[in-house]
C-alpha cells in the first residue's frame, strides 16, 4: 500500500492545501517511506481486539440548558481577517 | 547570590520572607534574557516593558506565587498576547480569552513572562519546524534543544525563567527536558485542563511542567491540575498535595526495567548513564527487576497514524475565516473563490512538516484506507496499553531512557522525517496509554550533553513518580548542573 503522486495531489485537495508542483515529488517520497514503516502494524494479529479511541472511559458531558455568558461580538471578531456588520466576511460563494 | 540560579521553590521562600520582591526577580531574568537569549533564541514573544509593569503590580501581592515568573509555550492562549503555535498561519493572533492553566497561574499571582518557541503546531522533535527558526540547546549551541517544547526546555535549562509550561503529545515535554538536562512531566491524560491549549491530537495532548527539580514540578502541579468544566476530557478527581509525598524513602518499591527500551539503536553512553541510575535506585532499597513490554516496537507506527489523523481534523479550523492569515486571489468572484481562499491560505500558512502530517492524517482517514490504517492503529493501541496494565499489576513504576540519543546537531534530521519521528521511540507509548511519565536528568555524555531517564507510572499516580524522582535527586546532583555558557 504505497502512495503515488496522484494520490498525494488528491489528498492535498481533500485537505484544502495548495501544494507547489515542485514539492509533490518530495512529499510523495517522504510519505511513501513513512507509510512503508507503518505497515509494520500488519505483523500483529488484531482480530478480536477492541480499538482504543480514548484511554479513559468517556461519556458525553452535558451541562444544563441555560443561558451562559459568551464572548462579546467585537471580541469574537477581533482576529477576523475581514468583517462586516458584526459578521466574519468570506469571498462571495453564490 | 545570583537570583536566577535559584529554583522556583527557593525564590518563593525568599519572596515569602520578603527578602526579595517580584521586581527584583523580573529584572534579574530580563537582564539574563538580554544577555543570553540572542544565542539560545528561546523566547518568541517577549515584551520587557510589559513584564516589568506586571512585576510592579504584583510587588505587594499576597497571592501564593507573589509575582514569580513563568515561561509559556506558544500554543497556550493568553488573552491579548500573541499566540501563534510558531506558525505563519496564526500570524498576529491574539486570543480573546486565556487557557484555564493560565488563569489558574494568574489567580495564584504568577507573572506570565512571555511565549517560548516550539515546533510548528508541536509537530517535531527538534524545535526546527518553528516559523521563527530553531531554538539552540544551552549545553551546546550547535545542537537542537529537543521538541516540540524546545523553547520551554531551553529557557529553564539556561535559567531564563525559573520554570515553564509545555505540552506533550508524543514526548514533547519529556524529550526536550531530557536533552536540556531538566525535569519534564507529562501528567496523566485528563489531570490538567486543556481548555485554551491549541489542539494537536486530542486523545494524546497533555499540559505539563518544565522545572529544575522534582520539588518545583510538584509545586507547579499543585497549581495547574484538577477538574475543569470547560474541558470535557478533564477528570473529576480530588487532586492530592503533590509536595506531601516527597519523603526520600523508596525502600521496597518495585521498579520494572523493560528490555525493549535497551535496544541496539540506543547510544551506548545513554544506556550506560541510565544503567548507573538504576544502580542508585537499587542501593536506595528499591526492588529492580527486568520486565517485558512486548508491543513497544509498534508504538511509533501506531502514533504516526493516530496523531496525524487527529491533527488533520483539529487543524481544519485554520482556513483564513476567523483568525490568522488569509490569502485570496482578488480576481475570482465565482463559486470557486472560497475553496481557492482555503487552498491558498493553508498552502502558504502551513510549513512543510504541518503539511506532511495533515496529508498523512487525511490519507489515513480517507475512504478505503480507514480500516487498514486508522482502525488497525487503534487496535494496536489497545495492545500497547494492555502491556502497561499487566506490568503495573506487579510494579510501582517503570524506568527507561527518555531519548535513545543525546541532543543531535541542528539540521541533522530535517531532511529525513522518519528518522526524526524515531527520536520519540521511548516517549510515545505513555501518550498512547494515557499514563504519566517524567524525565529527570541522570548524567552527561563525554560531549557534556545531558542524559535523562524516564519514570512511567500508573494512571493518576504522579505522586509515585515524584517520590521516586525526588529520592534520586536527594542522592545525586545532576539536576543542579547549569550549562557553562549560562553561568
Amino acid at each position: 500500500m504505497s502512495i503515488n503522486k496522484d494520490t498525494v495531489k488528491y489528498v492535498a485537495k481533500l485537505a484544502r492545501i495548495q501544494l507547489d508542483e515542485s514539492k509533490v515529488d518530495d512529499f510523495t517520497g517522504q510519505l511513501d517511506k513513512i507509510l512503508t514503516y507503518i505497515e509494520k502494524l500488519n505483523q500483529l494479529d488484531t482480530e478480536n481486539i477492541e480499538p482504543t479511541s480514548h484511554v479513559l472511559a468517556m461519556e458525553n458531558v452535558f451541562r444544563k440548558d441555560e443561558n451562559m455568558p459568551s464572548l462579546e461580538n467585537d471580541l469574537a471578531l477581533s482576529n477576523a481577517p475581514e468583517k462586516e456588520n458584526n459578521h466574519f466576511k468570506v469571498p462571495k460563494i453564490i | 547570590m545570583e537570583l536566577t540560579t535559584l529554583s522556583a521553590a527557593q525564590l518563593l521562600d525568599r519572596l515569602n520572607k520578603k527578602q526579595i520582591n517580584s521586581v527584583d526577580i523580573a529584572t534579574a531574568y530580563l537582564k539574563r534574557i538580554e544577555k543570553l537569549d540572542k544565542n539560545i533564541k528561546a523566547f518568541v514573544h517577549l515584551d520587557p516593558e510589559a513584564v516589568l509593569k506586571k512585576a510592579k503590580k504584583l510587588k505587594d501581592s499576597e497571592q501564593k506565587l507573589k509575582g514569580l515568573p513563568i515561561a509559556i509555550k506558544d500554543n497556550f492562549c493568553v488573552k491579548g498576547q500573541l499566540t501563534t503555535c510558531a506558525s505563519n498561519i496564526l500570524a498576529g493572533f491574539k486570543p480573546p480569552y486565556s487557557a484555564t492553566v493560565i488563569e489558574k497561574l494568574e489567580n495564584d499571582g504568577a507573572l506570565i513572562m512571555g511565549k517560548v518557541n516550539m515546533d510548528e503546531f508541536a509537530f517535531g522533535s527538534s524545535c526546527e519546524t518553528s516559523c521563527y527558526g530553531p531554538t539552540h540547546n544551552p549545553w551546546n549551541l550547535d545542537c537542537i534543544p529537543g521538541g516540540s517544547s524546545g523553547g520551554s526546555a531551553a529557557s529553564v535549562a539556561a535559567r531564563l525563567a525559573p520554570w515553564a509550561l509545555g505540552s506533550d503529545t508524543g514526548g514533547s515535554i519529556r524529550q526536550p527536558a531530557s536533552l536540556c538536562g531538566i525535569v519534564g512531566l507529562k501528567p496523566t491524560y485528563g489531570l490538567v485542563s486543556r481548555y485554551g491549549l491549541i489542539a494537536f491530537a486530542s486523545s494524546l495532548d497533555q499540559i505539563g511542567p518544565f522545572t529544575q527539580d522534582i520539588t518545583d514540578a510538584a509545586l507547579l502541579m499543585n497549581i495547574i491540575s484538577g477538574y475543569d468544566a470547560k474541558d470535557s476530557t478533564s477528570v473529576k478527581l480530588k487532586t492530592p498535595d503533590y509536595l506531601a509525598g516527597l519523603t526520600g524513602d523508596i525502600k521496597g518499591l518495585k521498579i520494572g526495567i523493560p528490555k525493549e527500551y535497551f535496544i541496539d539503536g540506543i547510544e551506548p553512553e545513554v544506556r550506560n548513564r541510565v544503567e548507573q541510575a538504576i544502580q542508585v535506585f537499587r542501593q536506595a532499597g528499591a526492588i529492580v527487576e527486568p520486565i517485558s513490554l512486548p508491543h513497544t516496537e509498534y508504538a511509533v507506527a501506531t502514533y504516526y497514524i493516530v496523531a496525524p489523523s487527529e491533527a488533520s481534523s483539529n487543524l481544519a479550523r485554520f482556513d483564513g475565516v476567523q483568525y490568522g492569515l488569509r490569502v485570496t486571489d482578488g480576481e475570482k468572484i465565482d463559486d470557486s473563490a472560497l475553496i481557492d481562499m482555503y487552498m491558498k491560505t493553508r498552502g502558504k500558512g502551513f510549513g512543510p512538516e504541518a503539511k506532511r502530517r495533515i496529508l498523512l492524517g487525511t490519507y489515513a482517514l480517507s475512504s478505503g484506507y480507514y480500516d487498514a490504517y486508522y482502525l488497525k492503529a487503534l487496535k494496536v493501541r489497545t495492545k500497547i496499553t494492555d502491556d502497561f496494565n499487566q506490568a503495573f499489576k506487579k510494579y510501582d513504576c517503570i524506568i527507561t531512557p527518555t531519548s535513545p540519543t543525546q541532543a543531535f546537531k541542528l539540521g541533522e534530521k530535517t531532511n529525513d522525517p522518519l528518522a526524526m519521528y524515531l527520536s520519540d521511540i521511548f516517549t510515545i507509548s505513555a501518550n498512547l496509554s494515557g499514563i504519566p511519565a517524567i524525565s529527570i536528568p541522570c548524567g552527561f555524555t563525554k560531549d557534556n550533553l545531558p542524559v535523562g531517564l524516564q519514570i512511567l507510572g500508573k494512571a493518576f499516580d504522579e505522586q509515585m513518580l515524584f517520590k521516586i524522582g525526588h529520592a534520586y535527586q536527594q542522592l545525586t546532583d545532576w539536576h543542579t548542573h547549569i550549562p557553562e555558557g549560562c553561568k
